[in-house]
């Protein structure tokens, strides 16, 4: 996971904060940042558990849950869960004096209905941040606690839906692209990245109807960056792909405004061991659009991976799983079917209203 | 001679310069004497009998009541004048609305210091006014709130009386009768009266007739 | 058809000029009193309303400390971090180049969508905004801070004058209030799952958004008294065109009869009756709304000085032309015009295509509507009795007095007509009874004109009384309070126990001014320490308290607390008033305070100093005999700022103009309805003048001079206003009493003792008839002048 989230913080950032400047200085070049922000670089080893801490030098990271779930009845849920840091400067501070910048998004989908909701928060005031050890990642009352990333407790609550839920990795930790690090597009740009596929879940929902116990898998995105994307990048089409097998596939194509597309693939077995695919090697193709806000955003997928033998269609659960926040996107949970059948998330950005 | 009118002139302002009303108007009228003036509309009636009154000033010409030159009076002089010595009867009655009638009948003489309560009550009973006194102007018929201005010319004892059609405004049976009730009450007086009328069989009740055409006797 | 039908009726405005200049100047008069007052009140509330919104007060549930100003930071972050969506802000005054601007710190990322500071700070760079100490206010306020501070400054159209916005951060530095937040806005949606407030903040208290404006509410009882004015002067004024449209309408009969004998159907012809009104009411309305806008640019700085001295609050001194105002002044002129013309448009459409075309006298009241008329002034004065025993609040206080004025401008010609019919009774000379009868014949006539001089008349009365009589209490106030020779200002002062030290060998007595903002009996309101001396015990005068109440205050056995406090939370001497946990103390005496709106308490220093330890002193009253020569002390051998030493004349000086200011808008508005009200006059007798000519001819042939006659009249317009004067004073009086004992109390929370001034009432009725010699002086002229043939033409045979 990192186009949906890398393009919504971007965005988020150019909005709020008037960030217009920084996509200018996009190609300035690898290895610097204007703002003395720190840039990633390949070769980098990961540091367990600091590095599922934050990284105040780096202009943007996240910790980004999604889930997909089962009530009692055998009805399909999705659940989201991301915390974005942005820094307005590479340093932290005490009290309003701190640069970094904290949002979290969160979001209950079933196949009629989508709930979502945010917050803001400033660092420095404790009201949000993220220690590594023991693990805590909060916003306000939103949590996800636990003595280590393995044992993880949930929580969130908007005005109309709440959550709370247990996850316990099944599996290890995975490495996207080189080590973890994540190469963005052909001119370079990139992010260290990687996830905790392997939740097992079981909590409850808490909705207008009523609550709900559920259970199923989690899937845990973390990355961070400082580099934007490149300016004739236009939009993510992202995939977190759990087949019935116990394969797991994590795939993104970075839009350009020519109509061309930049992916990338991780192919994860079912003892976590994966395999990166640089650009090309994964096709995706829209099969269908649906009218959502004003745009029509494409809610059913062919995706392929030749070197898998992989074919399959990928479908919204709910294709009006909208999140119109500050940031509008569109983000819920799929189905799959064809060579691999199984379930996942689906993040989309960039579609604009027509 | 009560009145003397000498070569009267009087022109209004109009839109081409002044109109000529009287053009050399001369006429003489003694004391108990009563004198119809008739002429068709325009003649210059009203004009002659409003510059006898002293109601407004003379061009040229000169108008004599009892010896005093009515002509060479000021404003307050003329008012003087037709406080004491005349007395005006109009078509359309002219009382004073705010007023009743018995303060209407009274209000010349009490104006020239004449007023007495005895006359007063003769008058008003001579001309059945002794029901309408405590009501007002706007509450009598044409017929009565006419006796009531003859009454209240005669109270304040003028020695010329000056009535233009004064029963131009009543139906004829009731103009009939005021005149015949007002003749009476002159001819007790001993004043004397100039009456505009266009009737000739008003007129022919009269002493003497002048007929004025375009501003001239005839 | 239609356009032949026009033509005619137009043609009567062509042959009657004055008629239709006393139409339109009337409306537009009307209009301009009313759409000048509403401009204000306009501009003044959406000051408020900016002043609130960037405040987020009146829209959003508030947060608030139960005691003392300002609350620790890490509040805050429980509350949120409990589930509690609120976002906090810290404010305060800044010193700003001479002035003190309202500092505002609120934090964007937290900051309700909904309000000023959110709005603002999104148009800004936000980026810019939180990592730069950036400081944005509208474009008055702007100036003055780029003039002033080092700090980046951005303009706003949208932040309330005398309003800066800042970062919470950037606040809390400028402010001196680090780590502190003065409260907390709740965000209009919380989420599912909260922990109680009490378990998690208990020294907190939710203030609901409705009783948050206190700027508002305050100042609701200002602008109120504005609309009244408005209301008052549009009311004279609408009498003005009810007179001008019955001529009208009464001259037109004949016409009107004319053409519906040439088949003009009447539906049709009172509809272009009206429209030609409603062109006429458009045209008087947008020259109403002009002279309104004039009116009120003059008046407005006056009116936002008024505000600030009276209220504290801050409002633009500059007009904007917003839609409400002129709308409603529009309205107010269409609107008043049909209601002027209804009673003569319904007798138009009941007349007989055959009645007579003369008709009755215009305005001549029949029986029917004198009765009415009695009627309503027995029911609005029994209603105006019974507001002033029962009635509260000051909706009811303004109801007692539309009553009261309204009732007894309904009294006036049936009094006038008694007055002159008495006069009448006792006249002995003729053309003495005349005049009496005749002034009585008119009062129908110019009753309409009179009834507002009546009000004019009783409305400057009643407003001068009770100005003066405050200005009288407010002098007496304010010599008791600014008893010290000189003030010291604590906060210029660099060392402020060297100060002390100095002050204590070289004064006679030192007076520190200690406050703190409280809530006492759950409102708004100041708890002051007062070192208690022979100052205090010598000049303070109670409205009520127990004896040696100096001494209960100084031993902190009791406190003094001011009349708003007492009348608004019931509290009488001998009651208890709870001033912060755990400390209660009975009130040992209530004083009257006419400097500010809102209530205080006065303990004892040594309590204070107890209660409050972190709060210094802002001011010291300094009592001595050599004020220069101390004064002098002070800057050179403490080298104070000379600004920080102000004088016991000097301040009250200030304090008189302030009170001044404050009323000079009052004054102004005054004069205007008096204005109003001498043109009214004016133009009924114009246009009376040519209606009396049938009455006065009469008078004139039975041997009376037209310069008499012109006499006359000038006399019967003085004395009808004279009498219509004398009349207003009893009225004016009362008008004041309910301003003093009700209208004040509930808009500012203090009874006013009423004096009463002779001499300015006597100036007062030489002014309005000077007026109405003046009013009646251009007719009367005009009759003296008048060519005799133009009186003839009443005998004339052809009428």
């Amino acid at each position: 996971m990192n186009a949906r989230a890398w393009n919504c913080a971007a965005a988020l950032t150019v909005l709020l904060f008037g960030f217009g400047n920084a996509f200018a200085q996009g190609f300035a070049g690898l290895g610097t940042d204007a703002e003395g922000f720190s840039v990633p670089e390949a070769g980098k080893q990961f540091q367990f558990p600091r590095d599922h801490g934050p990284h105040p030098d780096y202009r943007i990271e996240w910790w980004y849950l999604t889930a997909n779930l089962t009530g009692p009845d055998g009805a399909d849920y999705g659940l989201q869960w991301t915390l974005f840091r942005s820094a307005l400067a590479p340093a932290e501070a005490e009290g309003w004096e701190s640069p970094q910048l904290w949002f979290g998004h969160a979001a209950v989908t079933s196949a009629l209905t989508h709930r979502a909701t945010e917050r803001f928060a400033r660092g420095g005031t404790g009201q949000a941040g993220v220690t590594a050890e023991p693990f805590a990642a909060w916003i306000d009352d939103w949590q996800m606690v636990g003595d280590s990333l393995d044992r993880l407790r949930l929580t969130a609550t908007g005005t109309d839906f709440a959550y709370d839920i247990e996850m316990q990795a099944q599996g290890p930790l995975v490495l996207h692209g080189n080590h973890g690090y994540s190469v963005k597009s052909a001119k370079g740009q990139a992010s260290y990245y990687y996830s905790q596929p392997f939740f097992a879940v079981e909590g409850t929902l808490t909705l207008p109807e009523g609550e709900v116990p559920v259970r199923g898998t989690a899937w845990l995105d973390r990355e961070w960056s400082s580099q934007p994307l490149a300016q004739d990048q236009a939009g993510w089409d992202w995939f977190s792909l759990s087949f019935d097998a116990g394969e797991k596939l994590m795939g993104f194509s970075l839009r350009d405004t020519a109509g061309g597309s930049f992916t990338s693939a991780t192919w994860i077995e079912a003892d976590g061991s994966a395999t990166p695919y640089g650009d090309g090697n994964l096709v995706a193709t829209p099969l269908e659009t649906s009218r959502v806000d004003g745009r029509d955003v494409p809610t059913r997928w062919r995706l392929t991976l030749p070197d898998r033998a992989l074919d399959i269609t990928v479908g919204a659960l709910n294709t009006q799983a909208w999140m119109n926040l500050s940031i509008p996107y569109w983000e819920g949970p799929v189905r799959v079917i064809g060579t691999h059948p199984g379930k996942g998330y689906l993040e989309m950005t960039g579609y604009e209203p027509r | 001679m009560l009145l003397s009118i000498e070569d009267l002139q009087k022109s209004y302002p109009g839109p081409e310069g002044p109109v000529p009303v009287l053009r050399g108007v001369t006429l003489s009228l003694d004391a108990g004497e009563t004198l119809a003036l008739t002429g068709e509309s325009g003649s210059g009636k009203s004009t002659l009998l409003h510059l006898v009154a002293g109601l407004d000033a003379a061009d040229g010409g000169r108008v004599l009541l009892d010896g005093q030159e009515i002509t060479a009076l000021d404003d307050r002089g003329r008012a003087k004048l037709r406080r004491n010595a005349v007395g005006i009867i109009f078509q359309q009655f002219n009382l004073i609305p705010s007023l009743d009638v018995a303060a209407n009948i009274a209000f010349q003489a009490r104006l020239n210091g004449t007023a007495e309560p005895r006359e007063l009550s003769r008058l008003a009973s001579a001309l059945g006014l002794e029901a309408q006194l405590r009501k007002y102007p706007e509450q009598l018929s044409g017929g009565q709130q006419q006796r009531v201005a003859i009454a209240r010319a005669l109270a304040a004892r003028p020695k010329l009386i000056l009535a233009d059609e004064p029963t131009g405004n009543l139906d004829e049976a009731t103009a009939d009768e005021v005149l015949e009730q007002f003749l009476a009450l002159v001819t007790g007086t001993g004043a004397a009266l100039l009456m505009v009328t266009h009737s000739p069989r008003l007129a022919a009740r009269l002493g003497r007739r002048a007929h004025l055409s375009q501003g001239r006797l005839a | 058809m239609t356009g032949a039908v026009l033509s005619a009726l137009a043609s009567h405005w062509r042959r009657n000029r004055l008629q239709l200049l006393t139409l339109v100047l009337g409306l537009a008069l009307a209009t301009a009193l009313w759409s000048g007052v509403q401009a204000i009140n306009a501009e003044a509330r959406a000051s408020y309303d900016a002043a609130a919104a960037t405040l987020a007060e009146g829209q959003f549930d508030q947060l608030v400390p139960r005691e003392g100003d300002s609350m620790a930071q890490e509040v805050f972050v429980t509350l949120r971090r409990a589930g509690w969506l609120v976002s906090p802000v810290v404010e305060g005054r800044l010193r700003v180049g001479g002035t003190a601007v309202r500092l505002v710190g609120v934090d964007p990322l937290t900051a309700p969508a909904g309000s000023t500071a959110s709005a603002a700070l999104a148009r800004t760079d936000l980026a810019g905004f939180l990592r730069a100490p950036t400081l944005v206010a509208g474009p008055e306020t702007a100036a003055l801070l780029a003039a002033n501070l080092p700090n980046p400054v951005l303009r706003d159209q949208t932040v309330a004058p005398g309003t800066v916005l800042a970062d919470i951060g950037v606040a809390q530095e400028l402010l001196g209030r680090a780590g502190r937040i003065s409260r907390l806005i709740v965000l209009t949606d919380q989420p599912l799952r909260q922990r109680p407030l009490a378990e998690i903040a208990p020294d907190l208290m939710l203030r609901h958004a409705d009783g948050a404006s206190d700027v508002g509410r305050l100042t609701d009882s200002f602008h109120l008294n504005l609309t009244a004015f408005g209301f008052l002067s549009f009311a004279v004024g609408i009498f003005i065109v009810h007179g001008a449209i019955g001529l009208a309408f009464e001259q037109r009969r004949g016409m009107v009869r004319t053409l519906r004998a040439l088949g003009v159907p009447l539906r049709r012809l009172i509809v272009l009756m009206v429209l030609e009104l409603v062109v006429l009411a458009t045209l008087a309305g947008a020259l109403g709304i002009v002279l309104g806008y004039l009116i009120a640019t003059l008046l407005m700085p006056d009116v936002a000085a008024t505000i600030q001295g009276l209220y504290g609050a801050d409002v633009a001194g500059t007009l904007h032309i917003r839609p409400a105002w002129w709308l409603s002044g529009m309205a107010m002129s269409l609107g008043g015009a049909l209601f002027a013309s209804a009673s003569a448009m319904w007798r138009l459409a009941r007349m007989p295509v055959l009645a007579s075309a003369g008709g009755r006298a215009w305005a001549l009241a029949s029986g029917r509507t004198r009765k009415l008329q009695a009627a309503a002034t027995v029911v609005l004065l029994v209603a105006a009795g019974v507001l002033a025993i029962v009635g509260g609040g000051l909706i009811a206080g303004f109801a007692l007095l539309s009553c009261l004025l309204l009732g007894a401008a309904l009294a006036l010609p049936s009094c006038l007509a008694a007055i002159l019919r008495f006069g009448e009774g006792r006249a002995v000379r003729v053309m003495v009874q005349w005049f009496w009868a005749d002034t009585r014949q008119q009062l129908p006539s110019l009753g309409l004109a009179l009834m507002a001089l009546l009000l004019a008349m009783a409305a400057n009365v009643g407003v001068s009384t009770m100005v003066s009589s405050f200005r009288l209490t407010f002098t007496g106030f304010l010599d008791q309070r600014l008893s010290a020779e000189l003030y010291v200002n604590a906060n210029g002062v660099a060392d402020p126990a060297a100060l002390m030290r100095f002050l204590e060998t070289r004064a006679d007595a030192v007076l520190p001014t200690m406050s703190v903002d409280a809530t006492l009996a759950g409102l708004p309101a100041e708890i002051f320490g007062a070192r208690i001396g022979y100052t205090y015990r010598e000049n303070w005068r109670f409205l009520d308290a127990v004896p040696a109440v100096w001494d209960e205050v100084e031993e902190g056995k009791a406190v003094v607390i001011n009349e708003q406090l007492s009348r608004r939370a019931d509290l009488r001497v001998g009651a208890m008033l709870a001033l912060g946990p755990g400390l209660s103390l009975p009130v040992a005496g209530v004083v009257g305070d006419y400097g500010n709106p809102i209530g205080q308490a006065i303990i004892g220093e040594a309590l204070f100093r107890q209660a409050f330890p972190d709060i210094k002193p802002v001011r010291y009253g300094v009592r001595t005999s050599d004020p220069g020569g101390l004064r002098e002390a002070l800057l050179e051998e403490l080298g104070l700022p000379p600004s920080s030493i102000v004088d016991q004349s000097a301040l009250k000086a200030f304090s008189l103009s302030v009170f001044e200011r404050t009323f000079s808008v009052t004054g102004a508005l005054n004069v205007l309805t008096l204005a109003v009200a001498a043109f009214a006059i004016l133009m009924s007798l114009l246009t009376l003048a040519a209606m009396r000519l049938p009455q006065m001819a009469p008078v004139w042939a039975m041997g009376t001079t037209q310069r008499r006659l012109a006499g006359l009249e000038i006399l019967r317009t003085v004395l009808l206003a004279g009498i219509t004067t004398l009349m207003a004073l009893p009225l004016g009086l009362a008008l004041a009493w309910v301003l003093l004992a009700i209208v004040n109390v509930e808009a500012f929370g203090w009874r006013l003792p009423m004096y009463l001034f002779p001499a300015e009432y006597i100036r007062l009725m030489l002014f309005a008839l000077a007026a109405a010699l003046l009013a009646g002086l251009w007719p009367a002229w005009r009759l003296a002048r008048m060519e005799p043939a133009a009186l003839l033409r009443i005998f004339a045979n052809e009428r």
